[in-house]
């Protein structure tokens, strides 16, 4: 609605689909989550389910805008519009997740990886929605989320979201770091993933893993922070998120 | 440089009956046919504080404008017109929403509460009551957004922390108070209410789903 209220978007055809609320849930099912286009931002930070099998996305969820754009905004507008900036598409990119698309034609699952394609611009046929989008669950993983941003609930400057999964030995088999608002779509560091696989998490290698992060963003300036700024909120980021993780390995495990 | 049709037409034809306003597109003051668009006009139905009303609406109408223009409640206010600073609070079937960031053929079929629904028999809202009391406004063009949200809160939370406050208004900028007043207006609100939320009673109409 901001786009259209600002002209910068002007549709010949609008259609209000808020009264299909059968695209309205949360359900587990089979290890991951799938949740519905039409469920609110304030459906997904109190969701029970939710909290059990992926509580990174309640716990990111307040962080998104502020209580009336929370009961209005839609998790499926959100991955829609694609905002590089916003909490919801990156941690669907991060997790791995799948945008599920329907037009008259039919219906079809797109990984994540795929469907942001740059700023704002996703693979979304003309006549296709998003009707469902699937997270893996986190069970059994442990995660850390954090984002900084002029002031709470505004465009954030930049965000990393880490959930890694320990062996008995506390070395790291499976991880993934996921960078936003550095990039024209949310990033994974993958160099920084590789160098935490395999590994026990210690502060140098916190340093080292928190360098190659930075370096793997694309960050650009603008009116509200340079990009070695936003590099730099990254390096601190990752090693913030790192750190939580290493302190508290059993807070979070779900 | 790129030049605008409307300066086009004001500076260069003369024709200076199409005003220009805010530039950016907001105010419409500017705005002529061009022969494009198919405006389609909807009839839509919706409960305000309690009344009913029908009325014939344009498509693109946003439901606060809608409020203030076709229903005359200008109780709602008009900030900035693309959602940030709250003005235009009201609820919408139970929850706060920006009324500018929907449609007014969005709203069909909706029960709607906004600020003159707060004192409906002309004695304050005890949240009213607290706002004057604790200097909780200055200029008070933000303050009917920040009621709604006020009540938003005092709803699900009763007892509110300073910093819960703090967040329920997240969505509401004011430019006077700097927050201290409105935060403590709304601790005292609370104190008020203690036991008494049937006096608000805004979410009782609640039917969105949950999840």
């Amino acid at each position: 609605m901001p786009v259209i209220n600002m002209r910068l978007a002007q549709p010949a055809v609008l259609v209000d689909i808020n009264r299909i609320s059968s695209l309205d849930f949360i359900k587990a099912e089979n290890g991951s989550v799938a949740i519905g286009a039409l469920t609110r931002h304030a459906s997904v930070a109190s969701s029970e389910v939710l909290k059990q099998s992926c509580p990174m996305l309640p716990y990111a969820a307040q962080f998104v805008a502020d209580v009336q754009v929370r009961n209005r905004g839609t998790f499926g507008g959100s991955i829609s519009n694609a905002d590089p900036a916003a909490q919801f598409p990156a941690l669907v990119y991060t997790l791995g997740g799948e945008i599920t698309a329907r037009d008259s034609k039919g219906s079809r699952r797109i990984p994540a990886a795929e469907f942001f394609i740059a700023a704002l611009t996703t693979a979304l046929k003309p006549s296709e929605m998003v009707t469902e989008v699937r997270v893996p669950s986190l069970q059994g993983k442990i995660w850390s989320f954090r984002v900084v941003a002029p002031r709470a609930g505004d465009t954030v400057l930049a965000g990393v979201a880490v959930a890694c999964e320990l062996d008995t030995d506390g070395n790291c088999r499976w991880a993934r770091i996921g960078m936003f608002g550095v990039g024209p779509t949310p990033l994974r560091a993958s160099m920084a993933e590789e160098k935490l696989l395999g590994n026990r998490l210690e502060e140098k290698l916190i340093g080292e893993i928190a360098e190659r992060a930075a370096a793997e963003t694309q960050a650009g300036s603008d009116v509200y922070a340079s990009a070695s700024y936003r590099r730099e909120l990254i390096r601190w980021l990752v090693a913030w998120n790192l750190r939580q993780i290493q302190g508290n390995p059993q807070e979070k495990k779900r | 440089m790129t030049r605008h049709a409307s300066d086009l037409i004001g500076d260069d034809l003369g024709l200076t009956g199409a005003h220009v306003g805010r530039e950016h597109g907001l105010c419409d003051c500017c705005t002529m046919p061009t022969g494009k668009e198919a405006m389609t006009r909807h009839a839509i139905t919706l409960t305000v504080n309690g009344s009913s009303y029908t009325r014939e609406v344009d498509a693109r109408k946003l439901l606060s404008d809608f409020i203030r223009d076709d229903l005359g409640l200008t109780g709602t206010h008009v900030g900035c017109e693309h959602g940030l600073c709250g003005c235009c609070t009201i609820f919408l079937n139970g929850v706060t929403v920006k009324s500018c960031l929907t449609l007014a053929v969005q709203a069909d079929g909706a029960e709607l509460k906004t600020i003159e629904g707060l004192a409906p028999d002309g004695k304050f809202h005890p949240i009213q009551e607290a706002f004057w009391e604790n200097h909780g406004l200055q200029c008070g063009f933000c303050t009917p957004g920040m009621l709604m949200s006020a009540v938003h809160l005092l709803e699900k939370n009763p007892n509110p922390t300073e910093q819960e406050i703090r967040k329920a208004i997240g969505g509401n900028l004011c430019r006077c108070t700097g927050y201290v007043n409105i935060v403590k207006s709304i601790k005292s609100a609370a104190e008020k209410m203690a036991g008494k939320l049937e006096l608000t009673n805004f979410s009782s109409s609640s039917d969105l789903p949950s999840s």
